[in-house]
């Protein structure tokens, strides 16, 4: 993990139990639904605010999505939680179905996303829910970098028409985005950093790690360009074509896999617009393992010093 | 309605059905047929504050179509109810219609819920179901399952929530013909006994002996209604194709539309039918 011994770390599962609460005192058309897993995915806040409006639908998330998407067609905004590997893998085909294909306003709430899940391992390291999700027409994905921007996030979801997948972590990271000017605006890229060299192109938890690896490179001469992007669909491609002319070459980095993610969606856009050679660093094309989140991330290459040394190889 | 008008109604919507389907040349006439009178039953007696001019009445009674693929059955009623031109079931499943091959909530006026993917429509039901208990709404939700359809395990996912939560405004029909596409049901996958099933999910059910009757779905529907504190299912045991005697109990019409031959020879049953009704 970066040296963030100073830092606030806060995981941006807690943040979303948070930003329900808040926005539960706002509106009162708020319901959140959870898979058993309140006390995990931190809508157990809400449940303790607003019973009346937190439904446990037992663990049967195709149901519970199922239940969102009625709730939504009366007109109130259900945010169904589990786990990402529930909530976008098993229940894939309801959130296609019954949720995005009547553009319901539905936002579902994935925690413990990726591999720092940690020790319960592969079963629950969800490392394909950012593809699963952006192949849906329609369908907003957004993975936010810290807790100020997690809580912003959710807001923003609620103000958007439609429905939304939130992407949350299970490990506490880094407050990052604790300053006056911080503003959240859906599909808007977040340059964190200036540098000529090349741009990496960061989400989620990577951000941190990202701008750490910045650090390093610096160290070496190198200038390195650091956006944060929070809103993978839609994609803030103006700005990923601009820093990609700008710099001439692009690292992406996600704790997802880079069949399908982040990477995929900026090379989707490069390939088309601007081809830029693009270094693609994630989960590559293995299942995760048992172990804590700092040591995993390391061993996958996706904290600060594996990034640094990935990006040195390649350039 | 009295009796004798919902008969004369459920002939008209058998005829949209059977014009859909022979127009798009594809569709589901078996299972649209089988649930005639349910169809009938529930858009001109049971269902209340419905508003072809005003679709999205929020008040009103909500249906969502679970067993979508008998779309023809749901757009022919919603016609005759005058929630579009009866014309336009001509275009079903025509490119550029509106009248997609599966109900579409987005574009086809009084469609509650987009369905078709098996197993879903139920969840989406419960879920306005719980809406309204949450919000205090006085509606009512009525979702019409296939018995094939009970193969798919998200029916008992929302069926023990909906009996755990005592869903009263909510009333799940099972539309009973016996017959899915590869067969009949006790070939295909058991699904009896269905009425135990739903009660071990703490239903209230009701076993309706002929589904196409009128009077014994109105007495079945009344019960529902009455029914305080548990969610009730109808077991209603209907005849596949029912109408067109060449369809009546024919697998080989689940999912085939008629030529022009067999299109003109069930339209003339349906007139004689109609006729005989005065």
């Amino acid at each position: 993990m970066a040296e963030t011994k100073e830092m606030k770390k806060i995981a941006t599962r807690e943040s979303y139990g948070h930003a329900l609460v808040e926005l539960g005192k706002e509106h009162e058309d708020i319901v959140v639904l959870d898979a058993d897993l309140a006390a995990a995915t931190k809508t157990a806040m809400f449940k303790k605010e607003f019973p009346e409006r937190h439904v446990d639908c037992g663990i049967a998330e195709c149901n519970m999505i199922g239940i969102a998407a009625g709730i939504a067609a009366t007109g109130r905004v259900p945010f169904a939680s589990s786990f990402a590997m529930f909530a976008a893998g098993r229940a894939f085909e309801q959130v296609r179905n019954s949720v995005g294909y009547p553009h319901l306003n539905v936002k579902i709430g994935a925690t413990h996303a990726g591999i720092s899940v940690g020790e319960d391992g592969a079963t629950h390291q969800c490392n394909e829910d950012i593809a699963l999700m952006r192949t849906i027409p329609g369908m907003v994905v957004i993975n936010p970098s810290d807790d100020v921007e997690a809580r912003a996030a959710v807001r923003a979801a609620y103000e958007y028409q439609g429905p939304v997948y939130l992407r949350f972590g299970r490990l506490a990271v880094p407050v990052i985005n604790d300053r006056p000017d911080y503003r959240f605006e859906l599909g808007k890229g977040i340059v964190l950093r200036e540098g000529k060299d090349l741009t990496i192109f960061a989400t989620g938890l990577e951000v941190s790690e990202s701008l750490a690896a910045a650090e390093l490179l610096a160290a070496d001469g190198i200038q390195a360009k650091v956006v944060n992007i929070h809103t993978i669909k839609p994609l803030d491609e103006e700005l990923v074509i601009s820093a990609a002319k700008e710099t001439g070459k692009v690292v992406t980095v996600e704790e997802h896999s880079v069949i399908g993610g982040l990477g995929s969606a900026i090379c989707d856009v490069l390939s088309e617009k601007c081809p830029t050679p693009v270094k693609k660093l994630g989960v590559q094309d293995v299942f995760g393992e048992s172990g804590p989140a700092v040591k995993l991330l390391e061993k996958y290459r996706l904290d600060a010093k594996g990034i640094y040394q990935d990006i040195r190889a390649w350039l | 309605m009295t009796d004798l008008e919902l008969k004369k109604t459920a002939v008209e919507v058998r005829k949209g059905i059977l014009t859909a389907v022979h127009a798009a040349k594809s569709g589901h006439p078996g299972g649209s047929l089988s649930a005639a009178e349910i169809f009938t039953f529930l858009y001109f007696e049971e269902m209340q504050n419905l508003d072809p001019k005003n679709p999205k009445k929020a008040d009103r009674d909500r249906f969502v179509l679970s067993k979508g693929h008998t779309a023809p059955g749901l757009y022919s009623t919603l016609a005759q109810k005058g929630y579009f031109p009866k014309e336009d079931l001509e275009t079903l499943r025509h490119i550029g219609s509106y009248l997609q091959g599966h109900p579409d909530m987005k574009h086809i006026p009084g469609v509650d819920m987009s369905s078709g993917s098996l197993g879903q429509g139920i969840s989406a039901a419960v879920g306005m179901a719980l809406s309204a208990k949450i919000f205090h709404d006085s509606f009512r939700v009525y979702t019409l399952l296939g018995d094939g359809e009970l193969d798919e395990g998200q029916v008992w996912e929302a069926s023990m929530f909906a009996g755990a939560k005592k869903l009263d405004n909510l009333c799940v029909i099972v539309d009973n013909n016996n017959l899915q596409i590869d067969g009949a049901v006790t070939d295909v996958n058991d699904p009896y006994p269905i009425d135990k099933k739903f009660e071990a999910f703490n239903f209230h059910v009701i076993n309706v002996e002929d589904g196409n009757d009128f009077d014994q779905l109105r007495a079945a529907f009344a019960e529902a209604r009455a029914t305080k504190g548990m969610t009730t299912a109808i077991i209603a045991k209907t005849v596949k194709g029912k109408g067109v005697s060449y369809m009546e109990n024919s697998v080989g019409w689940h999912g085939k539309a008629p030529n022009d031959e067999e299109y003109a020879t069930a339209m003339e049953e349906l007139r004689k039918a109609g006729e005989e009704l005065g």
